[in-house]
């Protein structure tokens, strides 16, 4: 039965997996020019705190999806500072929330894969007299299939968490319900055909994406760029 | 083989003329004064004076750990002294003095991209995006067949020739080597060496860390021998080789083991 709904293309099941994959994907896209940024930056520069840095980024990737949920809540409720913008409940409030969440997990990755290669490739650019930027730009071109293997990772986290987009986004049928909302909605039910057939997506995603994030490091390896 | 009839890439028109103005301020004599490198409680480097002119190849020899390569660094600048200065025609070894040199490292540094993508990268750096240029630096270290493969899948020889047509990509007026062919095979050596000597005659000096000393019979103008950190001779290339002052590099040419 849970085949079935997959296989007959069920139009809420269709709703609800396009639902999860815009917020999944735009909360990567955020969390990937600020992670991506940030750990090149934390890589290539020394500056006083910059450990701290590294250990708050390392520390945040094991952030609670439900603390981070409730943060967000907070800020974006009526009483919240950001209550005024009238976000809660909306899939913006949902982006938001997963964006926070994945960004330390893309900035730590990153920078520690930057940094690796940093340290190979530093005498070279200090004679050749690289600024900065340069240094980052050309560490994130020549790291980019290790850095898309992160960015795979960090949407896998966040297509796959539950309590963050429960708490801001309320799993309202129509608006704001994703695949891992339902599941736990239509498993409270007893609708378990609808639960195992977003379950069977989830997995296949997943699936897809460590397909994916092998091919690419297939592909790293086979142009030496590993 | 590669084309060694090719133009020399403008040698010593350094791409630091490029607007710049810069290369209107020469670059030699360098003068070395005192010049130590501490690293804990050691002085790798210790009081070096010396002084280099604009021509020929200087060789920089010496027993393992005498500090050869450690010198290299500094006069490009990509470490500081303890103490001591490195004066090129009274400059400091700042960016705009190592923009006019390149550094070609023992062990490659290449980047993770094909080989052509790595001389365009320091082409682009200075301005220009040559697809003439680039060939042309190629061809002259043997290497335009492989344009398109990964730098890093070449082997230990073709690696440094690449290595060596970036820095010449730089067209730099000081090409700093440091130890280019130990461990490759005769013909990657016969090859660096011609190009080197290509680079020297085109009016590029060339300062050479070897201690392969038929290497620096073949090259050599002029020979700074180091030995525990210190300079124990400084002669031109005939009068080192066929009358060493010192001890220490009598042992050394005599094939002795110095410590």
């Amino acid at each position: 039965m849970a085949f079935g709904l997959v296989l007959e293309g069920n139009r809420d099941l269709v709703e609800i997996i396009a639902l999860s994959l815009r917020v999944s994907l735009s909360a990567l896209l955020i969390s990937c020019i600020f992670g991506f940024a940030l750990g090149t930056l934390v890589a290539v520069t020394r500056f006083p705190g910059r450990g701290l840095a590294i250990v708050s980024f390392n520390t945040l990737m094991g952030l609670p999806p439900v603390v981070v949920g409730l943060l967000v809540y907070l800020s974006l409720s009526r009483a919240g500072p950001l209550g005024t913008l009238g976000l809660l409940y909306t899939p913006t409030a949902m982006i938001i929330a997963q964006a926070i969440l994945i960004t330390p997990i893309i900035a730590a990755l990153s920078r520690q894969i930057i940094e690796d290669l940093f340290l190979e490739y530093d005498e070279l650019f200090r004679s050749l007299g690289l600024t900065v930027p340069a240094m980052m730009s050309a560490l994130l071109w020549d790291a980019r299939y290790s850095l898309i293997t992160v960015a795979l990772a960090g949407f896998g986290r966040a297509i796959a968490e539950v309590g963050a987009v429960m708490i801001v986004g309320g799993n309202i049928d129509h608006l704001t319900r994703v695949m891992t909302t339902a599941i736990a909605l239509e498993t409270s039910k007893g609708d378990l055909a609808l639960a195992l057939a977003l379950g069977i997506v989830l997995l296949t995603i997943s699936m897809l994406v460590n397909a994916m994030a092998l091919s690419f490091r297939a592909t790293a390896a086979r142009q030496a760029h590993a | 083989m590669p084309d060694f009839t090719l133009q020399m890439p403008r040698g010593v028109v350094s791409r630091a003329d490029d607007g710049t103005g810069s290369k209107s301020t020469p670059l030699f004599p360098l003068e070395v004064t005192g010049l130590t490198f501490e690293a804990g409680n050691r002085r790798p480097i210790d009081k070096l004076d010396f002084k280099l002119s604009a021509e020929g190849v200087t060789i920089v020899m010496g027993p393992n750990g005498a500090g050869k390569s450690l010198l290299l660094r500094l006069l490009h600048g990509l470490i500081s002294p303890s103490e001591g200065t490195i004066s090129w025609a009274g400059q400091q070894p700042h960016r705009d003095v190592q923009r006019r040199q390149a550094l070609v490292f023992q062990k490659p540094i290449l980047l993770r991209r094909s080989v052509a993508e790595n001389i365009d990268f320091v082409l682009r750096l200075h301005g220009s995006a040559d697809v003439v240029e680039r060939s042309q630096l190629l061809a002259r270290v043997g290497l335009n067949a492989l344009s398109r493969q990964p730098a890093r899948r070449l082997s230990g020889g073709e690696q440094q020739r690449l290595a060596l047509a970036r820095a010449l990509a730089v067209r730099p007026e000081v090409l700093l080597l440091d130890e280019p062919t130990s461990s490759l095979d005769p013909a990657s050596v016969q090859m660096i060496e011609q190009i080197v000597s290509e680079a020297a005659r085109s009016g590029v000096k060339i300062i050479f860390v070897t201690h392969d000393i038929g290497q620096a019979r073949r090259l050599a103008s002029d020979v700074v021998f180091l030995h525990r950190g210190s300079v124990a001779e400084h002669a031109p290339a005939t009068d080192f080789f066929a009358n060493p002052t010192g001890q220490a590099a009598r042992d050394f040419l005599a094939g002795k083991i110095v410590l």
